[in-house]
């Protein structure tokens, strides 16, 4: 059907779209058109962003001196650390991790409360996939009408040919992609040259092999049907989103009623919307929908549509904004203005451009929309979280001490009447370099310590070298004179003190004594 | 079978069931869930040939792997004692003093020696190591045949009293009250062993005790009654005790005395283990260096 417009007309068809959908029926293939556009340009460099921190960041390198890696970012499962720049985490530090995962969750519903599913749209790991995949697709095969006479045709030579090199180059993207994974768990110029010689250990392999498997089938064959039945997100986030927040709109209330013929329906007095019916956005929608029938589970407000139909109102002289971020109260405005004229006569597009252009009573949407009590909670939440985090990662000692008492036996009595306990002192070097402390007694006058360990001798004061990021666990023996004895139990500390930098760190103690002793 | 009716609504056919007026639809299953249903059919087949599967009377069938779970356990310990091997063959032929003055040994020796422990030996000497009546405690500083690590070595590997190691420690107290003693002089005996370890006492009893203690007792427990490693006679001078420390337990022990008796563990255990756990109790914290000779 061609258009009295000077317009490209589609015959795209949203199978996405509810009324073409059954409930049983097979997936019908999408060939999403290539767009362009200020969206399409945002989206590009997003990717590129995106995909370069994730394949890049392990080969950064952070000098930490000889005692520990200099991989910049590295989950260092072996020995339980997890190293980012700066920053070593222990594992008993692992709440930084956790506050981070739910920092990540606040930041979710933040960014989803202001400017609706931007994560899916943008950033989402199988979105960028889809995106990338899509750009091999497009090279081996053409655009969306190459691709669909592609499906159609027999099998040639150049058929073969051409779905040959785009799936190798999938799968070649997919293993790199699996193999980026592995290197953020180990060193990654030795991983590298161990995996290539075949030297890895298997889960390196295994690892590689699953998660190439799964980026080649979601990014490559399952697309749309990861978002629209495997993900949770896009049913959380109808609850995420309320009347300020921004989603992909089709603005009805100028585009109805929408008609192919223009001219002949303006010459024959009727009223025309701003929509040519071009399918320019059906045919962009990598998830199948048609945005004009409202907001669907299945968008993820890529806003490739946007730039599709921007790019024909261009063309016809129309404002741009057919389909725009819009949000719901911006919307209700316009549409109230649209149809206010005359009540049950539906839209009235003259309404809103009285010549041509918009009228100056339509609303845009606000930036200033976006603080309200719902995203400032959030942000506070987020804020705080984040100051919560910081402020511990700051306050954090370089040295954890703990002293474990003997529980059984409680206490010994000696040949000479005297009585001894038992500790197991455990001391966290937390910094890349060797470190020796001193231990004293504090507040039980009279004791003995004597610790036990194979560098110390017997009975040797208390210096203990700890070696650089280690853990060490020594038995300390606490020895009390019979006629020191002051109770059953009495409360002292132990300090252990670093011998270079006089940094001090106490550990409070009981001392216990047989019942009846000392009264 | 009459041909089902089909559903007004939907236009599918049912399949005849109806509860309370509700009629199912005979819709077919999702294919991703039938093509799943159709891999594990067949992934059961070789499940089948390959694992254990199917009971029989006595045991099951045994598939083509043998695999089963007690398998996999031994395979699991065989790799456990595989992976120890280095360090068990090292602590074979490491001396207990360089074994104790090596870092790594000695970690290896405290941890393989506190789990033999457990397993061996805290039936009788508790699982602290604390010991009971007859059963000594080994965190202390009293030793019956000395605390050093050659002498706990020998101790735990030839046991005390028993008749299946010819080197076992062997001594035997006589039995006091068998008419070589009167129960009068036992009774002063028993006051002069309680003037030693510095408890209340008889003075003129004893007295008259430290003359018969003297002529009876010192031999083995020594003249001060600091007692006789080489025979494992107690120290009785000092605040600890095997059998108790009141003038009861002590004429008994006097009268008709107990004697503990320990197994030979070298012929039950490696000698890697006797070693590992002679460096853990000499670690407990009365652990005696040896006589610089």
């Amino acid at each position: 059907m061609a258009s009295d417009t000077n317009v490209e007309t589609f015959d795209a068809e949203a199978v996405n779209a509810q009324h073409n959908r059954e409930l049983y029926a097979a997936r019908q293939k999408i060939h999403p058109k290539r767009a362009s556009g200020s969206f399409r340009s945002l989206k590009w460099v997003i990717m590129a962003v995106t995909l370069g921190v994730y394949y890049i960041t392990p080969w950064l390198r952070w000098d930490r001196g000889e005692f520990a890696p200099d991989q910049a970012v590295l989950i260092d499962m072996v020995s339980r650390r997890f190293y980012f720049f700066f920053i070593d985490i222990w594992p008993h530090e692992f709440f930084f991790v956790a506050g981070l995962l739910v920092m990540a969750g606040i930041g979710l519903f933040l960014v989803t409360s202001t400017v609706g599913r931007a994560w899916c749209g943008y950033t989402c790991p199988q979105t960028v996939w889809v995106d990338l995949f899509l750009v091999v697709e497009r090279f081996f095969e053409g655009d969306r009408n190459a691709r669909i006479k592609l499906d159609a045709s027999p099998w040639t030579g150049a058929k073969i040919f051409k779905r040959t090199s785009k799936h190798v180059v999938w799968l070649l993207i997919a293993v790199a992609t699996g193999g980026a994974w592995i290197f953020y768990f180990a060193d990654a110029p030795t991983l590298l040259k161990d995996f290539v010689t075949g030297n890895a250990a298997f889960v390196a392999y295994a690892t590689v092999g699953v998660l190439a498997a799964t980026t080649y089938v979601f990014g490559g064959l399952m697309r749309e049907q990861v978002c629209t039945y495997m993900c949770p997100w896009p049913r959380i986030q109808a609850a995420m989103l309320d009347e300020h927040s921004l989603t992909v709109t089709y603005n009805d209330w100028r585009g109805e009623p929408r008609t192919r013929h223009a001219k002949k329906a303006i010459a024959a007095g009727e009223v025309v919307g701003d929509c040519v019916d071009c399918n320019a956005c059906v045919a962009v929608c990598p998830m199948g929908i048609d945005i004009r029938d409202g907001q669907q589970l299945e968008c993820i407000t890529c806003a490739l549509c946007i730039d599709a139909c921007d790019g024909v109102m261009d063309k016809i002289g129309r404002d741009k904004g057919l389909i725009s971020y819009s949000t719901l109260s911006t919307y209700n405005q316009n549409m109230a203005l649209a149809t206010a004229g005359a009540a049950g006569a539906g839209i009235q597009p003259q309404l809103v451009r009285p010549e041509g252009k918009l009228a100056a009573g339509v609303q845009h949407f606000n930036w200033r929309n976006v603080i309200r009590v719902r995203t400032a909670i959030y942000t506070a939440i987020y804020a705080a979280i984040g100051l919560g985090l910081l402020s511990a990662l700051l306050l954090r000692s370089p040295l954890d001490v703990n002293v474990l008492h003997d529980r059984n036996p409680q206490f010994v009595q000696l040949s000479d009447g005297s009585i001894r306990n038992g500790y197991q002192i455990k001391i966290l070097n937390m910094r890349t370099e060797p470190r020796s402390f001193r231990i004293a007694l504090d507040g039980l006058a009279g004791a003995t310590l004597k610790l036990e360990g194979s560098d110390l001798g017997q009975g040797t004061d208390g210096v203990l070298d700890v070696k650089a990021n280690q853990l060490r666990n020594v038995r300390a023996f606490v020895t009390l004179p019979k006629d020191a004895i002051a109770a059953k139990t009495t409360d002292y500390a132990f300090k252990v003190v670093d011998t270079t930098s006089a940094g001090t760190v106490t550990a409070n103690v009981r001392f216990e004594a047989p019942s009846g002793t000392g009264q | 079978m009459a041909k089902n009716e089909i559903d007004d609504v939907s236009g599918v056919e049912t399949t005849g069931h109806e509860w309370d007026g509700i009629k199912e639809l005979n819709n077919p299953l999702p294919r991703w869930w039938l093509w799943t249903f159709y891999a594990c059919i067949i992934w059961s087949i070789g499940y089948v040939i390959y694992y254990p599967a199917i009971p029989l009377i006595e045991g099951s069938t045994m598939g083509i792997s043998g695999v089963t779970n007690r398998s996999l356990l031994h395979e699991e310990l065989a790799n456990v004692e595989a992976s120890k091997a280095g360090m068990v063959s090292r602590i074979d032929s490491t001396g207990l003093e360089d074994i104790r003055s090596n870092e790594e040994l000695f970690r290896f020796a405290v941890a393989g020696g506190s789990s033999l422990y457990k397993v061996n030996c805290s039936q009788c000497h508790g699982s602290g190591a604390q010991g009971a009546p007859g059963y000594p405690n080994l965190n202390d500083d009293d030793w019956l045949w000395g605390g050093d690590l050659e002498q706990i070595y020998l101790t735990i590997k030839h046991g005390v009293r028993n008749v299946d190691d010819d080197d076992a420690r062997q001594s035997e107290m006589p039995a006091f009250g068998d008419d070589v003693l009167e129960p009068s002089q036992i009774s002063d005996v028993t006051q002069y062993v309680l003037q030693l370890s510095s408890q209340e006492h008889d003075a003129t009893a004893a007295k008259s005790g430290a003359a018969i203690f003297a002529e009876n007792c010192a031999v083995c427990h020594g003249d001060d009654g600091k007692g006789g490693r080489e025979f494992g006679a107690p120290n009785l001078a000092d605040a600890l005790s095997l059998y108790g420390n009141t003038a009861d337990t002590i004429a008994t022990q006097i009268a008709k005395p107990k004697h503990g008796v320990m197994p030979a563990w070298g012929l039950k255990l490696t000698e890697a283990e006797v070693k590992q756990l002679t460096v853990y109790v000499h670690s407990l914290g009365g652990g005696e260096q040896a006589a610089t000779q």
